[in-house]
């Protein structure tokens, strides 16, 4: 299995965490992955506000290079990536004219781009490419006794539900419990972050996060796991402010991929753990402990 | 004395024509079928907010106001979550008309004082058009330096826990065909021949 990789600028930044851990997941699933070469920025949110024909054509770029590697599959771990170059593609498919102005801007440096690019986010390609009997067979740490609360945010599964239910997610609850995991009940496991608001509108922002983290410990989740890095970064940097504004809730927010890799038993320094304000300190219990449970004790 | 305004709407407010351009453009077509039903009012996690709820930003938007829904709060609290999108019973794509709305505002330049949003998307392109990537750091302190230096310094905390954390760097990102994107944002101007 080989895909295109399609970091994103926050892969590089703020999350890098989410790149140090995927890499060598996916490397221990045996999925290889090629990062995009000269990948460029896909616009992200904040573009969609300037000028969407100009938008599609920064995402359309990105398409196009994967186009040209010859990995037809393009892997985009970042929500807002994910959900930026799966609208280009539906604008271009509904929108012609759009495409033709692609086209031409793409002419311009040397590029084209068929349409064909299908874009997947990894935990699609974890459960529908890799399967879930295959990442159980790897799990020798099981994340016995740990209360996850599954958190998908807005733009995986919003507006495009590509292969997953819109309302109700489900794939990352599959994944956590494949490596022994409990998943508690999060109703808001689609319900905004708050985005860049949290710094451009603090009392708006600050408040979204607050209500994530307080019903995640409400519900009794030991940590908040996540799949985008603007979720990550606003449910762990802003604790302060949060602290300030509403009391502490001090719940751990790490991406799925880190779970992934304690479970596979890989060491904590290859998963960027070191990276959250909030720090996440459970760890599974030894080898030993993975063992097949002793028959259930007579009461 | 107290101040007399007026809280209805008159026929003169309105810039005739605005609403049709609006449903002109491309992902913008259904707001035509809009019901006024207040589903995306009820689902949005920011209308709390709002000066106009979705609801209201849309039937102004239809009804020709457009110095109301360019001058509201309403765009620039909208967070892309897609939560009225994917509910709307009539299939408007309303975040598609909040994104609509913004370049509009932002391209007749109405910047609203309390919303540093224009600032951030003028920055982010900028970032994008000279080095095609964006460096996030770099980004954030320059939206604060333009907007609030003294919120930048209300979050020395946040910066603290990004320099132990291994995640504070200024180091700027770029692709390396970087002439390229300039290139690819100019001829997309010069098809379209209108809006920058």
């Amino acid at each position: 299995m080989k895909y295109s990789y399609f970091p994103g600028c926050s892969l590089k930044g703020l999350g890098r965490a989410y790149e140090e851990s995927l890499l060598p997941v996916m490397k221990h699933l045996g999925v290889e992955l090629q990062e995009l070469e000269d990948w460029n920025c896909c616009g992200a949110t904040a573009y969609m506000a300037v000028d969407e024909a100009k938008a599609c054509v920064l995402a359309a770029r990105n398409l196009a290079l994967a186009e040209k590697s010859g990995n037809q599959q393009l892997l985009a771990p970042c929500a807002a990536c994910y959900l930026v170059l799966n609208k280009t593609k539906h604008y271009f498919e509904d929108y012609p004219a759009m495409k033709a102005t692609a086209d031409r801007a793409l002419g311009a440096v040397g590029l084209r781009y068929s349409g064909n690019t299908p874009v997947r986010h990894p935990l699609d390609v974890l459960l529908n490419d890799v399967g879930l009997e295959a990442i159980k067979q790897k799990v020798s740490k099981p994340l016995q006794g740990l209360k996850i609360a599954p958190y998908y945010g807005c733009q995986l599964v919003r507006p495009y539900s590509t292969f997953d239910d819109q309302y109700n997610p489900t794939a990352m609850d599959r994944l956590l419990e494949a490596l022994g995991g409990t998943v508690v009940r999060y109703p808001l496991k689609t319900k905004c972050c708050g985005g860049s608001l949290t710094g451009t509108v603090p009392e708006a922002g600050i408040r979204l996060v607050y209500i994530l983290l307080h019903e995640a410990k409400k519900r009794g989740a030991d940590c908040l796991a996540t799949v985008c890095p603007l979720c990550q970064f606003n449910l762990d940097a802003y604790h302060a402010q949060v602290t300030a504004e509403y009391g502490p809730v001090l719940v751990p927010t790490v991406y799925f991929t880190q779970l992934m890799g304690l479970a596979f038993g890989l060491p904590d320094k290859e998963l960027g753990l070191n990276r959250a304000a909030i720090p996440f300190k459970w760890r599974p219990a030894a080898a030993a402990a993975a063992a097949p449970k002793p028959a259930a004790a007579v009461a | 004395m107290m101040e007399m305004q007026r809280t209805i709407k008159y026929d003169a407010d309105r810039v005739k024509g605005f609403g049709r351009e609006i449903m002109n453009v491309p992902g913008c077509e259904q707001l035509e079928g809009c019901i006024q039903c207040g589903t995306c009012s009820g689902v949005c996690p920011l209308s709390i907010y709002m000066d106009y709820t979705p609801r209201q930003v849309m039937a102004l938007t239809r009804g020709d106001f457009k110095n109301e829904v360019l001058r509201s709060h309403t765009i620039w609290l909208c967070a892309s979550c897609y939560a009225c999108t994917v509910e709307c019973p009539r299939e408007i794509r309303i975040t598609d008309i909040m994104y609509e709305l913004k370049q509009r505002a932002i391209h007749a330049g109405i910047y609203p004082k309390r919303f540093p949003i224009p600032v951030l998307a003028r920055e982010f392109s900028a970032m994008v058009r000279k080095h095609g990537r964006i460096t996030e750091m770099l980004l954030v302190m320059k939206l604060f330096l333009k907007t609030n230096p003294f919120a930048a310094m209300g979050n020395w905390r946040l910066g603290i826990d990004l320099l132990k954390t291994g995640r504070f760097s200024l180091a700027t990102e770029k692709i390396k065909q970087h002439g390229d994107i300039a290139r690819m944002l100019d001829a997309t101007d010069a098809k379209k021949g209108s809006r920058a």
